[in-house]
């Protein structure tokens, strides 16, 4: 199955700056792909680029098969985009911006208003659909752009910043819309300032910094990549001695934290099945085991050179 | 269906002028401006110059009526779009930049014919006589083409700021209106004038008015409509040239 987006040495240059400096990834199909980085990182100008908005200086996008350079308008036809700023036309109802995208994108009136009717009762908008969007709220005009981006059922899905400050029920809203239509097999390409948001949606992140990409993984194998070695707290119900514990091969360091023990450890599976074995041996049981894995956050700031390690 | 087909391309342009009519153009104030202020500026010169027939008077209204309202409101749609970020909106549907030029050339249009008709009706219940309508409605439709391109062709300077483009639109708009024989006829302009007036295409098409009214036109009737036509390519080749050039630097 080709990916859904191909990004080849993408490169963009605002005078003597170099906003996306050649990076290269690549999107597969029906996967939701977190785009991280601090401000200014070049997430915006990268989307920007893949979503034919602006010209890439140098390099390649290929977005569901098409090069955006030759054949932006068949690329977008499949594609929806959600961006930073909520852009609906104020002037304009809901409806009215609902049936405008739907003439854009070359669908029928019945079908568009179908379409129209069915998200915006999804996205609790129904009953002010013959309102201006002057007069919604951030969250409701958040919304309105997703409904307008999903109008045409794209199979691929850009969304920047999707949840920026918006409350927390307009949030859970698009995200749980958001992971429905993963499940129905929308490629979901999304940047966020949101670690926890990443972490618990997102099948791989690619985070940028200074407009490269510094990595590029699943959230769980990045947070384990950027230590050598992992820590692990355990605690027992009985008495187990340091000498014990330290004899593990496995074990790096090891230091007593009250009732629980924190210890280093280079391999996180061997080190578990030992202390089990350890736990059997002395014939007691353990009554807490936790991995500390460095979240995605540190993570994050531990690759863009945000944070102290 | 092919999306970047020319017939899908065209009715995705009709979208965007219906679009640009609802939200720019049916607005009360813009409306009260497309037809006062040619007849102001008509009115000011009536009381300045009497001796001059009605049918004179009344063609070059028509024209300045046509060329200011087909220029009133299109070069700050970009400039508006660009702040709103609603033009990144439409960046990124399945819409050529062409495309966008075209929707936004099609409302210009169809606002500038819409108050035409009312300037020309004024005309003719003054007792002025329609002796070409046909001729007429041609230069009328192919200088509100003319002229909306260049409303366009104002928006190019990659400026997300209406003011400043409105300016530029000013200082370029008014001394067209002063070289193109609205105000003195071609006949009485000195030569340096007349060589001036011919770069103009509102001459062209206020002298093509005159004939429909009056039956009498400084240049041959072909000579005018080809002029504008040729105007009119022109200024909407370059325009969409241009356009398709800045378009990115808008967002």
């Amino acid at each position: 199955m080709p990916d859904a987006i191909e990004a080849r040495d993408l490169t963009k240059v605002f005078g003597h700056t170099t906003a996306v400096d050649r990076v290269s990834f690549s999107v597969r199909q029906g996967e939701i792909f977190g785009f991280l980085g601090p401000n200014g990182a070049g997430k915006t100008t990268t989307t920007r680029m893949l979503t034919g908005v602006i010209p890439p200086d140098g390099g390649t996008a290929t977005v569901l098969g098409y090069d955006m350079r030759t054949d932006p308008v068949q690329a977008k036809q499949r594609f929806g985009v959600v961006p930073e700023t909520a852009n609906a036309y104020t002037d304009l109802t809901a409806w009215q911006n609902l049936m405008l995208m739907g003439e854009l994108y070359g669908l029928g009136r019945a079908h568009a208003a179908e379409r129209a009717s069915e998200l915006l009762g999804v996205l609790g908008l129904l009953e002010r659909k013959d309102q201006k969007v002057q007069a919604y709220s951030k969250g409701m005009k958040q919304r309105l752009i997703l409904a307008m981006a999903l109008l045409h059922e794209p199979e691929l899905l850009f969304l920047d910043e999707p949840t920026s400050g918006l409350d927390v029920q307009s949030t859970h809203l698009i995200l749980d819309l958001l992971r429905t239509l993963n499940q129905a097999g929308t490629t979901i390409f999304l940047t966020t300032h949101n670690m926890e948001e990443a972490n618990r949606l997102c099948d791989r992140v690619g985070i940028i910094r200074a407009g490269q990409l510094v990595a590029l993984d699943a959230p769980e194998r990045l947070k384990a990549a950027i230590d050598r070695f992992h820590r692990i707290e355990v605690s027992f119900d009985r008495e187990v001695s340091a000498g014990g514990l330290a004899a593990l091969e496995v074990v790096h360091t090891i230091a007593r934290e009250g009732d629980k023990w924190l210890m280093t450890v280079e391999d996180t599976d061997a080190a578990i099945q030992a202390l089990a074995a350890l736990a059997r041996e002395h014939g007691a049981a353990i009554v807490a085991l936790n991995t500390l894995a460095p979240s995605l956050d540190e993570a994050f700031l531990r690759l863009t050179g945000e944070g102290t390690s | 269906m092919n999306p970047a087909g020319l017939l899908e391309q065209v009715r995705r342009a009709w979208a965007i002028a219906k679009k640009d009519i609802r939200i720019y153009y049916l607005k009360g104030p813009v409306l009260i401006f497309g037809v006062f202020m040619p007849v102001f500026l008509f009115l000011a010169f009536l009381m300045g110059s009497r001796q001059l027939p009605l049918a004179f008077l009344v063609s070059g209204l028509i024209g300045m009526t046509l060329f200011f309202t087909a220029t009133a409101v299109s070069p700050a749609i970009f400039p508006w779009e660009g702040s709103a970020k609603t033009l990144e909106r439409l960046a990124s549907c399945p819409v050529t930049v062409e495309t966008i030029v075209f929707g936004d050339m099609i409302a210009s249009v169809l606002f500038g014919i819409g108050i035409t008709a009312v300037t020309i009706a004024i005309g003719l219940a003054l007792g002025l006589p329609l002796l070409h309508g046909v001729t007429l409605a041609a230069a009328v439709l192919l200088a509100a083409v003319c002229f909306s391109a260049i409303g366009m062709l104002l928006a190019v300077p990659p400026t997300n700021v209406p003011s400043n483009i409105m300016m530029l639109s000013s200082l370029i708009k008014f001394p067209l209106v002063f070289i193109s024989g609205i105000f003195v006829p071609l006949e009485q302009l000195p030569t340096w004038g007349l060589a001036l007036a011919v770069c103009s295409p509102l001459t062209y098409f206020a002298d093509l008015v005159r004939y429909a009214f009056t039956g009498v036109s400084y240049f041959p009737v072909g000579i005018d409509l080809g002029a504008l036509a040729v105007f009119t390519l022109a200024f909407t080749a370059v325009t969409m040239v241009l356009h398709r050039r800045t378009m990115s630097r808008r967002m």
